[in-house]
């Protein structure tokens, strides 16, 4: 069945997009992650412009963090505190993004931008998470236990001013690192159309110490909360958000979700972010292709908006 | 020119059209006035009929006809950019905006432009896409640039690739030497707005007649409702995009909800 996409200007098939939200939903819920970093590529590869699927990815991580979130709030395993001094600095840090978005972009070198991010985080955080559960696979292989992480090891930053005590997650740290990170992660999300939690998570346990028990659900609520501001932010700015799209994609990502999280119960943790890694590998690989071979066409069109 | 020259280029000039005027007449009919694109619309086709008047009290020779059809879509600006390779990788470097440019062309006649019109009158007229004037910004200044300029190719090509200029050689079916229809396609990405539908009758290589008639595609429902809010209400829009997703993702959590 054929459906018109207002803001993408093309026709799709409802299927395909139905389809595509199913399977990175269940991705999603197998990882426990956004899925962002799937979805604004595949989008990009059947047709719509970079520019529409980071904008409208944007809320359809929303949708699907704030569902976990929910359930992880039942599960009381939210450090509410600790979320919003990670949004203080994640809200900036989306608007900073949407405004460079919106300047590359009537530079003509939006695309450009989003696949260079999109080639230098994925293919740096793959390679990661590939050695690193590689390493703890033969490790475990070996028999010897898992080394625990020292629960008194120091970072210089942890030594900076404006401590605060996260009761929930039992830390003690500063605010500044906190923001920074916030900033970081709605920064990188509204130029790349992610939510991040694949690089969230591991900054909060091993920057911040943040134990696992609150790590996902905390992430959860800055991830929702940076990308429906990304939204409005986005269309408020580029009126490039496809909120059909949007709807399509949310319903299918929910519901496979759900049969994500069951699939994933089945694997151990480090293979999970072995497949976790080499997936988010293969999509910074593809980008790296994109950029380096010679394109199909060297020339492309873009209708200028307003009279010149 | 003097003025008593160009009264004089006038008067011979509306000599010369009432003239054809009086010999053959375009009579045309547009199968549909307003096409309205919804949200399941894979394109489709509007048929143009015409019919040549001949005037019976001149005993005209009976010659054979031409018709080129050409409709004009709604004009924007585009920018063409072309890409070369930087440190290794593929960038968009220089880029050309053309101002004003019809977002849909097609040029459709009964058989190949060239066998109907020469050259040079195919160039005065503006006739076929590659003729038609492209104006360039090109900095401060505004020019057509001549037909081999890699940038209009470029832009003429990739218009053709997206189905939004055609040019058809076979469009225009003679039913009877009087008689024709012309097949207008109109893709599923066709942009909306007014659109000029010209007709030109040809015999002998000449122009001997023509006529106008124009053809409107609406974008309506649902479709057309969200891209004005889009673009018009960007605050609102996003607020309620942005609620629909946390609506979704509550709404998920409700009815998988396991505990």
């Amino acid at each position: 069945m054929q459906i018109y996409l207002p803001i993408a200007d093309l026709p799709v098939n409802v299927f395909l997009i139905l389809a595509m939200g199913l399977a990175v939903g269940f991705i999603s819920g197998m990882f426990g992650i956004g899925g962002g970093f799937l979805m604004t590529p595949l989008l990009i590869f059947i047709g719509v412009t970079p520019g529409v699927a980071v904008a409208s990815v944007a809320s359809h991580i929303a949708a699907s963090s704030c569902s976990g979130a929910i359930s992880y709030w039942r599960r009381k395993a939210i450090d509410l505190s600790l979320a919003l001094m990670l949004l203080a600095g994640g809200v900036i840090g989306t608007a900073a993004g949407v405004w460079l978005f919106t300047t590359l972009r009537a530079l003509d070198q939006l695309d450009l931008m989003i696949a260079l991010s999109y080639l230098t985080l994925l293919s740096i955080v793959g390679a990661l998470m590939v050695s690193e559960s590689v390493r703890s696979i033969v490790r475990a292989r070996a028999g010897k236990p898992v080394v625990l992480r020292r629960s008194g090891s120091h970072i210089w930053f942890h030594g900076l001013p404006f401590k605060f005590r996260f009761k929930r997650s039992m830390i003690y740290v500063s605010a500044i690192p906190v923001w920074v990170i916030g900033f970081l992660m709605g920064f990188i999300g509204a130029i790349m159309g992610i939510g991040g939690g694949f690089l969230l998570v591991p900054m909060l346990i091993y920057l911040l110490r943040v134990p696992t028990a609150t790590v996902i659900g905390t992430s959860m609520v800055l991830t929702m909360v940076t990308m429906a501001s990304a939204t409005v932010m986005h269309s408020v700015t580029n009126h490039l958000v496809d909120v059909v799209l949007a709807l399509i994609l949310m319903v299918g990502g929910v519901i496979g979700a759900q049969f994500g999280a069951r699939a994933g119960q089945k694997l151990t943790g480090e293979w999970l972010r072995l497949l976790l890694g080499l997936l988010v590998l293969m999509v910074g690989l593809r980008f790296a292709f994109q950029l380096a071979l010679h394109p199909d066409d060297l020339y492309s069109l873009r209708i200028v908006e307003g009279t010149p | 020119m003097t003025a008593r020259g160009f009264a004089v280029m006038a008067m011979i000039c509306c000599m010369m059209a009432s003239e054809t005027a009086a010999a053959e007449r375009l009579i045309l009919s547009l199968s549909h006035h307003r096409v309205l694109v919804t949200s399941s619309f894979t394109g489709t086709e509007v048929v143009l009929f015409g019919s040549i008047e001949r005037d019976q009290a001149a005993s005209l020779p009976r010659r054979s006809y031409d018709v080129l059809v050409t409709v004009t879509g709604p004009r924007e600006s585009e920018r063409t950019r072309r890409k070369e390779r930087v440190l290794g990788i593929w960038v968009n470097v220089e880029s050309r905006t053309f101002v004003n440019v019809p977002n849909y062309l097609a040029a459709i006649s009964n058989k190949p432009i060239d066998t109907i019109v020469n050259a040079d009158l195919q160039r005065r007229l503006q006739i076929g896409l590659a003729n038609t004037v492209l104006p360039q910004k090109t900095g401060p200044v505004v020019t057509d640039a001549p037909q081999e300029d890699p940038f209009r190719m470029a832009f003429l090509r990739l218009k053709k690739e997206h189905g939004l200029y055609i040019e058809r050689d076979n469009g225009v079916t003679f039913f009877t030497p009087t008689l024709f229809r012309a097949d207008i396609p109109l893709p599923s990405n066709v942009p909306f707005g007014l659109y000029d539908v010209d007709v030109k009758l040809f015999a002998d290589g000449a122009v001997i007649a023509g006529s106008t008639s124009a053809l409107e595609i609406i974008k309506v429902g649902f479709e057309q409702f969200v891209a004005d809010a889009a673009r018009d209400y960007g605050l609102l829009y996003g607020l309620v995009t942005a609620m629909l997703a946390l609506l979704t993702g509550w709404f998920a959590s409700v009815v998988f909800r396991r505990d």
